[in-house]
């Protein structure tokens, strides 16, 4: 389960962030930022996961630390697919 | 205390924008002079460490008085009052990311005790106006020694300041996004003027471009990544405290509009007074600005609070410091042009006491200063994924 949302992560980021480097090359915990993604290629990027995996990221969510890795946007899709509650706690 | 500490400071500020800026503004205006006068005596009341915490010495002052110091200062000189707010911008920005860092703590010190003048190099040409994208890179010069060469095609006030705070890549392997701000101090940097500052407005800012060269010790980089510096308080601080500058501004020459048609109304009691009208109108422009400026400041001190920083660092937040920076730099030039449409040939002079040429020439670099285009187009991008209005 684990290791198909991160493969499918990967493939959505292979496809989006405009990386400098194959995103292969690059651990789960890397920054994206860092591989060269620019805002821009972040906004698309968040686009791509939305449609891939039929979600909304609400507006808290949408701050760079929320997408600057394989394993950062493992933990926000996570967090609205498992466990619905908790995001909804904190809406302001 | 702190209330008390920010009325002082406000006391003071607005004695000097009033008793020296407002009497030198032509004259820095017509000589594109840097605006010495002022930043003497706002040195002397101590006023460049208002924003220095009172720990490390300095004045402790909110963000709120600080907005209404660039205010009062922009009603009587926008160069002086556009240093004065660039400098606190740094001053707030190293204040609220030093992270307890040593070097960084001496430094604001140091600042408050000699009242420092600190100037940004955040533009550099091949960026196009992207702040958030370098090319100038540290380089490890010998041990203990970094270097970086930037071309800037503006620094303001930059033959005037004291130091530097300037963006970088973190090294010369990085990606153009991956950036650090290094505080340089006078004897470290080198700025080889580049051209001349010759413009339609901000003439007292004197923001020629330079290369500037600069060796300094590891210490003096600024641990916190740039892109959360710029999300939490660059971006957010430069908007506010520019736009009370340009609602000063704007303030000003709606001013000379009421004091012109009053004048009239004088001469011819009773008689219609087409002016006035047209007065009116400048009115309700002037208000939707002043709301829109008050609303940024309080939303930023909201924002703050509440969810601590991050929530500056959603897209949200993004957009609505953005959407301050548009709406007053679009706003204040509309103003300055309908206060000289109400004056009219008497506003169109150079001189005499309802002139407002120099207000509105000021007011059109709000719309260049960070380009509104740009902007508009972090915005749509934004916009594609961003929830709340």
């Amino acid at each position: 389960m684990s290791d198909e949302l991160h493969s499918e992560i990967r493939r959505v980021v292979a496809e989006h962030a405009r990386l400098s480097v194959d995103v292969a090359t690059l651990a789960d915990d890397s920054d994206l930022f860092a591989a060269g993604m620019t805002s821009h290629a972040s906004v698309n990027l968040m686009l791509a996961l939305e449609d891939a995996f039929d979600l909304e990221f609400p507006d808290r969510m949408l701050t760079r630390g929320v997408f600057d890795s394989v394993n950062a946007i493992a933990a926000a899709i996570g967090e609205l697919t498992g466990v619905a509650a908790a995001s909804n706690g904190h809406q302001s | 205390m702190a209330v008390e500490s920010d009325r002082t400071l406000l006391a003071d500020v607005a004695r000097i924008a009033a008793e020296v800026a407002a009497q030198a503004a032509d004259d820095v205006d017509r000589d594109a002079r840097f605006p010495i006068e002022a930043i003497t005596a706002l040195r002397e009341a101590h006023a460049l460490s208002a924003a220095v915490p009172e720990e490390l010495g300095g004045g402790g002052a909110t963000l709120e008085a600080i907005a209404r110091c660039c205010f009062e200062l922009g009603r009587c000189c926008s160069s002086a009052a556009m240093v004065f707010a660039m400098h606190q911008i740094q001053v707030i920005t190293i204040a609220r990311h030093l992270d307890g860092a040593p070097w960084f703590e001496s430094y604001l010190r140091r600042l408050a005790t000699e009242q420092r003048l600190v100037a940004s190099v955040t533009s550099e040409i091949g960026t196009g106006g992207d702040m958030g994208r370098s090319i100038a890179a540290v380089t490890e010069e010998e041990h203990d020694v970094r270097a970086f060469e930037k071309k800037a095609p503006t620094v303001s006030y930059g033959a005037h300041a004291d130091d530097l705070f300037t963006t970088v890549r973190r090294h010369v392997d990085a990606e153009p996004g991956d950036q650090v701000l290094v505080l340089s101090t006078s004897g470290q940097a080198e700025l080889e003027p580049t051209g001349e500052w010759n413009t339609l407005g901000m003439r007292g800012t004197c923001s020629p471009g330079f290369i500037v060269r600069a060796r300094f010790a590891p210490e003096q980089i600024l641990a916190a990544p740039f892109s959360t510096v710029m999300n939490q308080s660059l971006v957010p601080v430069s908007h506010i405290l520019w736009s009370h500058v340009w609602l000063g501004v704007a303030t000003e020459a709606f001013e000379r509009a009421r004091a012109f048609v009053r004048s009239s109304a004088r001469q011819r009691p009773g008689e219609p007074l087409p002016a006035a009208h047209r007065l009116s109108t400048v009115m309700a422009e002037l208000t939707l600005l002043r709301s829109e400026v008050a609303q940024g400041l309080q939303d930023f001190a909201s924002d703050d609070e509440d969810g601590g920083r991050e929530r500056l660092m959603t897209m949200a937040s993004i957009l609505r410091f953005n959407n301050l920076k548009l709406a007053a730099s679009e706003h204040t030039p509309r103003v300055c042009e309908g206060a000289l449409e109400v004056i009219g040939i008497l506003g169109y002079r150079n001189d005499g006491p309802y002139s407002v040429g120099r207000h509105l020439r000021d007011s059109l670099s709000a719309r260049l200063m960070v380009a509104n285009e740009r902007i508009h187009a972090t915005d749509a991008a934004l916009l594609l994924i961003a929830k709340e209005a």
